[in-house]
């Protein structure tokens, strides 16, 4: 499939958001509100839940189902305060020793006055410092957009999962083609030369796996979310924590490394 | 300047030739003399260069590369420079990208946008990393960010604290996605620094924007920038198109970082070295080649 028909198929209005994979994947969810230092941000859900029989915490990018609810989670663009929300229930799962799971879905970090007042640029990165030495198991999944360091500020985690109509981008299509060809038109191109569908990322170890997927039934993607997410956890648990942490480090490290640049 | 008839109204072309002359810029060879794009004013090169390229009219800081940086910071002759001949490739095959590669090549003549080594700041032994804004203007590509990460890494195995100048317009996208997992990955090589009980200093240079000051950047123990750098997740044109509004005046440069708590002091360049000496007495950085806690 043509790279910009996924990311229309990412961007559709009816895909599910990050509150219906809660509800699916997760019972007994319970929601936690805010950052200790500004306030809540409703671009951004965490909360505690069990995934079957397992604790674990929970960090979903939500950007709203209809009109109302999406000027109130601000169509999925989390401010400093969203990250920081984030970054304060994943020390906690280390604290308590629970698992993390990441649900990305956003167009990208907001960018607005407020955003820029507060650090954006300084929460994103304490979230990638301190996501890198976690001594729980990670995993995220992105289950819609993917749009550049606001969605990786939850993705440095053990294993990086997409759904097979997701995309994840180091900048939007439109973006790339206004910026490299002052040309909104050639959005299309863009697309595939940024190589962002989860087909070439899988190709290029960007991620660890696709959930294939039937856009208009879930149902299916949900249940092998929940039995992948299940095993890969306990797996992970499993691993003493020094290696843990080294296996994340190594994961990020293999990008660009020396013996690969020059090939 | 002032000749006859300065203020008499020429009756012919011939007469008015003088003023003509004086509409086009006066003929001063380029090398010579630089005007402030702040205020305006022309300032001789040789004045500029005494005087760390700051404007002594109003102070304002022209951009400098990475190699006049390293000289006005780092003690003559101790920088050794690592990884010099690491260049990237293009293996998203990205439309274009290849040539972009060798213009800034030329344009730039170093071979990626950042320069990774070792030296002495007042006698004391660090690991240095000085971006260049002439090469894609500092963007992160897959080499910046194995660059940055290796210094972290020597910096960590031979206990070397890291001085770090940024200037950056972001990821490169001509790299896609694996320019943007260097974000995570050089921030994964700072906190191992970090957690060693390492000494990481940056000092934000204009501009630094995007995933660079989303990662590395605004890691360091302290931050340092220069005046009137713009230092921004988002740049200015990015936000005033999203939000449709006009931006305030000295919105998103460093006083304004410095007033919201981002930065922990604005050093002009006149006082740089002096002041990262200072901190690296201040953290017991130890002087001279022959430390104890060297591996």
């Amino acid at each position: 499939m043509e790279a910009y028909k996924r990311v229309a198929l990412a961007r559709k209005k009816t895909r599910p958001t990050g509150q219906d994979f809660i509800d699916n994947l997760f019972t007994d969810f319970i929601e936690l509100h805010g950052d200790r230092c500004f306030g809540d941000d409703p671009a951004m859900i965490t909360g505690l839940g069990l995934l079957m029989d397992m604790p674990v915490t929970i960090i979903a990018q939500e950007r709203g189902k209809n009109t109302k609810s999406r000027v109130k989670r601000n169509f999925g663009s989390s401010h400093p305060e969203g990250y920081r929300k984030a970054l304060r229930q994943m020390k906690q799962a280390e604290k308590f020793n629970r698992p993390i799971v990441c649900l990305i879905d956003t167009s990208g970090a907001f960018c607005g006055i407020g955003a820029e007042e507060r650090g954006q640029g300084h929460a994103i990165a304490q979230n990638l410092m301190e996501m890198m030495s976690l001594t729980v198991p990670i995993i995220s999944v992105v289950i819609g957009e993917g749009g550049s360091g606001g969605a990786l500020a939850l993705g440095v985690a053990d294993e990086v999962w997409m759904l097979e109509n997701a995309i994840y981008s180091v900048i939007s299509p439109e973006g790339c083609a206004s910026i490299l060809w002052k040309d909104a038109s050639k959005t299309k191109e863009a697309a595939n030369c940024l190589k962002l569908t989860a087909q070439d990322l899988l190709e290029l170890q960007v991620i660890d796996k696709i959930i294939s997927e039937n856009h208009r039934d879930f149902k299916n993607v949900y249940r092998e979310l929940t039995i992948g997410l299940y095993k890969s956890l306990q797996k992970n648990k499993a691993i003493d924590t020094a290696q843990l942490t080294q296996n994340r480090y190594q994961r990020f490290r293999k990008y660009g490394a020396i013996e690969s640049v020059s090939d | 300047m002032l000749s006859k008839g300065l203020f008499k109204k020429p009756k012919n072309e011939l007469e008015a030739q003088h003023r003509i002359k004086r509409k086009t810029d006066p003929a001063i060879p380029s090398e010579l003399c630089r005007s402030c794009p702040s205020c305006k004013q022309l300032s001789f090169t040789s004045d500029l260069e005494n005087n760390f390229h700051v404007c002594p009219k109003c102070g304002h800081h022209f951009r400098i590369n990475a190699r006049q940086r390293l000289n006005m910071i780092v003690d003559p002759d101790t920088f050794v420079e690592q990884h010099h001949d690491l260049s990237s490739s293009n293996r998203l095959e990205f439309p274009g990208y290849d040539e972009k590669l060798a213009q800034a090549t030329l344009f730039s003549h170093e071979n990626e946008g950042v320069i990774i080594g070792t030296g002495k700041i007042g006698d004391h032994e660090v690991a240095l990393f000085v971006m260049e804004a002439t090469f894609m203007m500092g963007s992160m590509g897959q080499v910046v960010g194995e660059k940055i990460t290796l210094i972290f890494e020597y910096a960590l195995a031979h206990r070397l604290p890291v001085i770090g100048y940024t200037v950056s317009g972001g990821a490169r996208m001509q790299e896609g996605m694996l320019a943007l997992m260097q974000m995570a990955k050089t921030s994964g090589a700072v906190k191992r620094h970090s957690d060693a009980g390492l000494l990481y200093l940056t000092v934000l240079t204009d501009p630094t924007t995007g995933g660079v000051t989303a990662s590395f950047a605004m890691e360091g123990d302290i931050i340092l920038a220069e005046p009137e750098a713009l230092i921004a997740f988002a740049g200015p044109r990015v936000i005033e198109q999203t939000i449709r509004q006009r931006l305030p005046k000295g919105f998103q440069r460093a006083e304004f970082l410095l007033e919201k708590g981002f930065v922990d002091a604005i050093v002009p360049r006149s006082t740089q070295k002096e002041t990262l000496n200072h901190l690296l007495t201040l953290h017991g950085i130890s002087k001279g080649g022959d430390e104890d806690g060297s591996i």
